[in-house]
């Protein structure tokens, strides 16, 4: 008897052992991804902690980035992100919220997937490819028809004129955010073609019922309705916008300097990292550059998760 | 009469920008694609040969191919999917089939998003301070972790959405069964959901064998032909990225021809991801 309770029972018992396995495994890497996370930062403050103890809170002050003298300031890098990708979200804003109005209000229905799909291949190129072909193609283009236009109108205007000034280099500050408002285009337009249609259609047709149009429709009752998941939406192509680096890398011209205009060359973090990370030797040089990454880290970190909390809120209210 | 006509008529005109402007946007958008698809069919073109695919990197000034760099992607993009999608694909699972009720679920969901779309030069900052510094070179293997940390959210993502669509009622039947949960999962959910979450790997790859960024402090780039996962290895973004800043013609051309291979390999991926998971909604929809 004792025999065949053993027998009966061997297969259960496997049974609960495989199972507490195998849900011990999927919630032990579940954790890991929280664990990456915060190794992340860790690995990243551990590496800067030179820089930061040598230059304090002068390095985010400071514009001086001198690898001969070894001294590093992180200004001209944080503000030429800030300026790329605010030019970025000029660009990419209107022109990702003609995208989304055209493919959930006008197109018709048959050409709705097949350039839904084409506006969604722009995120599958790869950003080094954007970098070789902004490079070669699109900052020759700037530099001898859309630059000197730009010089000669803009620039000779007061108050906005410093901005237009110089030279045309073809690279540099408004090449790299116009490539990077390219490069969103696909993320923010395709999180605003999601929430628009999630606008319940009674709201939209009572609108037009009251002989609305489409652009009333849009303004008055679609954008309202949507308002938190567009910001949310906008929010994840400023992430990306802040973080991108090789497309960049070969059009910002990589000078730490500031300078009022949006024609010279500057640098970013990513591509001050890309650029000058494995020629970095000495400690100090290459801890300040960690450093550099971690604020470019704790910045897209907070700007993802507002954006992340707002695409939540909208759905938890959809959701009711 | 006059008021309320002329009114009409900014109302007329209103809609009219804007239907002008959205359309314009689309063409603007995809005017983009065909440009930069363009250029690199008529740059590239002319570097694809056959020598491209058995050649190794040249010195500047001698004829050469890409061998060692498109074989090196590919073994890192290989071991960096063989490493991260397992980890991605039960993270997922927990968030999808066993951490309905649990506290960490929606923080793992949210750090995941949140690394979805985390600057990729930061996980090669993090792998080079992790593994290269103790290590105390730049390495293969280093790269492949890179790139599989770039994996594991994305494959997160498809995995928790693509088990959310099976339906619940072939998990109650199975485990009315007396059918372990385990089993339930491997048999049950995986297979209804095979076609989705190969789609995810399938995006995971597309996403990482362009990356350039996180491979620069990591594999580095070596001109010789290397398959050591110990050593620094080629591989084809890196050697487009320094040849097309190279002052060399030949190296431009090489990479011009590499930047056409990795695009339509990537967007063939992409494609076909898309394909399947659409082949797959038909057919459970049928």
């Amino acid at each position: 008897m004792a025999d065949l309770a053993l027998t009966r029972k061997l297969p259960g018992e496997r049974q609960n052992l495989a199972d507490a396995a195998f849900k011990l495994a999927t919630w032990f890497f579940a954790v890991f991804v929280l664990v990456l996370l915060g190794a992340v930062i860790v690995a990243l403050i551990d590496g800067s902690v030179e820089a930061l103890r040598r230059f304090g809170p002068g390095f985010v002050l400071s514009e001086d980035w001198n690898p001969v003298k070894q001294t590093f300031g992180a200004r001209a890098p944080m503000v030429g992100t800030l300026i790329t990708s605010a030019i970025a979200m000029l660009v990419g804003i209107p022109i990702s919220f003609g995208i989304a109005v055209f493919l959930t209000q006008l197109c018709p229905t048959w050409a709705r997937r097949p350039l839904g799909v084409g506006i969604e291949l722009l995120a599958g190129i790869p950003s080094i490819i954007y970098g070789i072909w902004g490079l070669f193609v699109f900052a020759p283009f700037m530099q001898s028809h859309i630059e000197p236009f730009l010089i000669d109108t803009l620039g000779k205007l007061p108050g906005i004129g410093p901005l237009f000034a110089g030279p045309p280099l073809g690279i540099g500050m408004l090449t790299a955010g116009i490539i990077l408002g390219i490069m969103v285009l696909p993320f923010i337009s395709s999180i605003m073609r999601d929430v628009f249609d999630t606008v319940p259609p009674m709201l939209k047709e009572s609108a037009y019922g009251l002989g609305c149009t489409t652009w009333e429709v849009m303004w008055n009752v679609v954008l309202p309705f949507t308002r938190v998941g567009v910001i949310g939406g906008i929010m994840l192509g400023l992430g990306r916008a802040l973080g991108e680096t090789m497309a960049v890398t070969f059009v910002i011209g990589n000078a730490h300097r500031l300078s009022t205009s949006l024609l010279a060359p500057g640098t970013t973090i990513s591509a001050a990292l890309a650029n000058e990370f494995t020629e970095a030797v000495e400690d100090i040089y290459q801890s300040s550059l960690v450093a550099l990454g971690l604020i470019l880290f704790v910045i897209t970190l907070i700007v993802l998760s507002a954006a992340k909390y707002m695409l939540i809120r909208l759905q938890s209210r959809a959701g009711t | 009469m006059a008021g309320p006509s002329a009114l009409y008529q900014r109302r007329r005109m209103g809609n009219a920008v804007l239907l002008v402007f959205s359309l314009g946007a689309t063409v603007f958008g995809l005017f983009w694609l065909a440009a930069i698809l363009g250029t690199l069919l008529y740059n590239g073109f002319e570097a694809v040969s056959l020598e491209m695919f058995v050649q190794t990197t040249p010195p500047p000034g001698s004829a050469g191919g890409l061998a060692n760099a498109i074989v090196g992607s590919l073994i890192m993009t290989f071991v960096g999917v063989v490493i991260g999608a397992p980890i991605g694909l039960l993270a997922g699972t927990f968030l999808a089939e066993y951490g309905h009720y649990s506290r960490i679920s929606p923080i793992v969901r949210f750090i995941n998003d949140v690394l979805l779309s985390a600057p990729s030069i930061i996980v090669g900052l993090f792998v080079y301070q992790v593994m290269v510094i103790h290590m105390g070179h730049f390495s293969a293997i280093a790269g492949a972790v890179a790139l599989a940390i770039i994996v594991i959210p994305v494959v997160v993502r498809t995995t928790e959405d693509m088990l959310n669509l099976v339906p619940n009622a072939l998990r109650e039947a199975a485990a009315a069964l007396g059918t372990p949960k385990w089993k339930v999962v491997v048999m049950v959910s995986y297979r209804a959901a095979i076609q989705g979450l190969v789609t995810g790997v399938l995006l995971a790859i597309a996403r990482i064998s362009g990356e350039t960024a996180p491979l620069l402090f990591t594999a580095l780039n070596n001109q010789f032909w290397s398959l050591n996962m110990d050593a620094p290895m080629a591989n084809l973004p890196v050697v487009i990225f320094q040849f097309a800043l190279s002052p060399y013609e030949d190296w431009q051309r090489l990479a011009w021809g590499g930047a056409l291979l990795i695009t339509f390999a990537i967007l063939g991926l992409n494609i076909g991801a898309r394909a399947l998971a659409s082949w797959g909604g038909t057919k459970s929809g049928a």
